[in-house]
């Protein structure tokens, strides 16, 4: 390639007079580009070398090393020709002078003239107005996405209802004999879609003694086993954490929690919050047992289900017509 | 005399202060002598349990030293003993994954006498190589990801750390599966067959040594992390080749 170079040259244009002024030659520069420019083709052929060594420990990054140092030659050799062999002065340009009086006037004359034939000013100028109002609304528009404002009534809709019946992912049954204390399982209403905001849970079996929930909620938990929303009542993540002691003489009590903000909550107590950022118990499921010794439903959960919106804090949830 | 009485009294009284430090002065090879040196203080006689109701009186008030060992069998003692979270230097410390102070020789002579407590589920021998690496990539998502992160590289609960997996042997995930042991959750066959768990256990070893093709792993929790450094060190070594080339003009 450098032979090639060496090939055919225009004529040099020595007749005409200089433009830019001339600089000394400055060989000590020339021979660096050139020797960066070798190092950035030698780390491009390692760069061919390494890719064909394709079981090489660690190709990748010999692969981005490679690539990286060969740019980093190329940008050494521009930054020299830049520095040291483009021949470059210095000119300082003054701000503008103001411009003549006259002049003036006659530009604000001119602007003026210019709008002569304007009938309807003030109709086009509420017109422009009015383009310009749509375009800003519509630019601000889609920030209603961010969350429900005007119809907030999809939030209180839950699939359950006094007799569905909890199921596992699977949708298998969940019975209360296969309910083991120490864990925790996911349950979704029968015959209902997973996706369904009021649809998942998070159910934990305790000992009854261990339960403290609030006196209208006694009959809820058949057998110790409680049921609440998956969805943290602070930002609507899933409640994928169960804090399970071993030892509950000493160690932090059972507790629900949300991994997004740590939102924690009591199953034992009805949901409430004991630390996060939440500002709402966890909306709890009343059970009750079936013949077969299924988990059911016994009613709607005790308060509206996800994140807390304004004024979604009191509604009582329903369930959809 | 009287010094030596006080002493003994004291190291009663406060059982926990007197869980002797392992390897110091005490040359205990039988189980027994072993759990009366190191557990007994805490877990009592024969693994009875310490607690405010196993004993109303009470020592200054103390709400409990620690749980009953009857019937947790060799499988949970083997976990507690191998991953050195126990014997714990106070019983209110979190239990953490340590170089065990015994031998093997000791911790199966432990393991032994607290299995002989009462009937327990023995070591469990899972098997691996017989799991899937990503059905197990699903079922640790679904049951352990919440508090291990999806890489295994442990996280946190309120009030405790959920410990990174990278430390933790094949037997011992098997084990911490189903003891739940200090605030995590146990899980039953029920929940996690055993063939589900070699398919967790596969997993967890191969992200023990994961293919990281950037290089850099940045914990491994994702774009943000990852975001966050390229562009630091992106946009500083775009300002310092700013400063080389630019020239600063003087006013």
């Amino acid at each position: 390639m450098l032979l090639l170079g060496r090939g055919r040259r225009r004529p040099r244009l020595d007749e005409r007079p200089r433009i830019v002024p001339a600089g000394a030659p400055d060989p000590g520069a020339e021979w660096l580009v050139l020797a960066l420019l070798l190092g950035a083709a030698l780390c491009a052929a390692g760069f061919i070398v390494v890719y064909a060594f394709h079981e090489l420990a660690h190709q990748t990054q010999y692969l981005g090393l490679a690539l990286g140092l060969s740019f980093a030659f190329v940008a050494a050799a521009c930054v020299v020709v830049g520095r040291r062999l483009v021949v470059s002065e210095e000119l300082e340009e003054d701000y503008p002078l103001p411009g003549h009086p006259q002049t003036q006037e006659e530009l604000e004359q001119l602007v003026q003239e210019s709008g002569s034939r304007f009938t309807r000013k003030r109709l086009l100028l509420s017109g422009a107005g009015a383009a310009g109002t749509a375009i800003g609304a519509a630019l601000v528009v889609p920030a209603l996405a961010l969350g429900p404002f005007l119809d907030t009534g999809g939030l209180y809709e839950t699939p359950w209802r006094r007799g569905v019946r909890l199921v596992d992912e699977s949708g298998r049954p969940l019975l209360l004999d296969e309910i083991a204390a120490h864990t925790f399982y996911t349950a979704f209403p029968q015959g209902a879609g997973h996706e369904q905001f009021g649809a998942p849970l998070v159910v934990v079996r305790f000992a009854p003694s261990q339960l403290h929930l609030p006196a209208p909620r006694r009959g809820w938990a058949p057998g110790g086993v409680v049921a609440y929303s998956k969805i943290c009542t602070h930002a609507g993540c899933a409640i994928a954490l169960f804090r399970k002691p071993t030892f509950p003489a000493i160690e932090p009590g059972p507790a629900l929690i949300c991994p997004c903000h740590y939102s924690t909550f009591d199953p034992t107590s009805g949901g409430r919050v004991l630390f996060g950022p939440a500002g709402r118990p966890l909306p709890q499921l009343p059970l009750y047992v079936d013949p077969g010794g299924g988990l059911r439903a016994a009613g709607n959960f005790s308060g509206p289900v996800g994140p807390s919106w304004s004024g979604v804090r009191s509604r009582p949830p329903r369930n959809p017509a | 005399m009287i010094r030596l009485a006080t002493l003994a009294a004291v190291a009663l009284v406060l059982p926990g202060a007197a869980a002797a430090q392992p390897g110091v002065g005490v040359q205990a090879k039988t189980g027994p002598a072993l759990y009366a040196a190191y557990c007994l203080s805490c877990h009592g006689i024969a693994g009875s349990g310490i607690s405010s109701r196993s004993h109303p009186s009470g020592a200054l008030g103390l709400r409990g030293l620690g749980p009953p060992l009857r019937g947790v069998g060799a499988l949970a003692a083997d976990f507690y003993l191998s991953t050195g979270y126990m014997p714990l230097q106070s019983p209110y410390d979190e239990p953490l994954h340590t170089a065990s102070s015994f031998d093997r020789a000791q911790i199966a002579a432990l393991v032994a006498y607290v299995a002989s407590f009462g009937h327990g589920p023995a070591i469990p021998k899972p098997h691996p190589e017989r799991g899937s690496v990503s059905l197990g990539l699903a079922l640790f998502t679904d049951h352990c990801a919440g508090c291990h992160q999806v890489a295994a590289e442990g996280g946190y609960v309120t009030n405790a750390v959920a410990p990174p997996l990278h430390k933790a042997s094949p037997v011992q995930i098997a084990e911490a599966v189903r003891v739940g042991p200090y605030l995590m959750p146990s899980f039953p066959e029920s929940q996690i067959s055993n063939a589900q768990l070699d398919s967790i256990i596969a997993y967890v070893e191969t992200m023990k040594h994961p293919d990281d093709r950037g290089g850099w792993s940045i914990g491994r929790i994702g774009p943000v992390p990852e975001g966050l450094v390229s562009w630091l060190i992106g946009t500083a070594s775009l300002l310092g080749c700013c400063l080389v080339i630019g020239r600063r003009y003087a006013r």
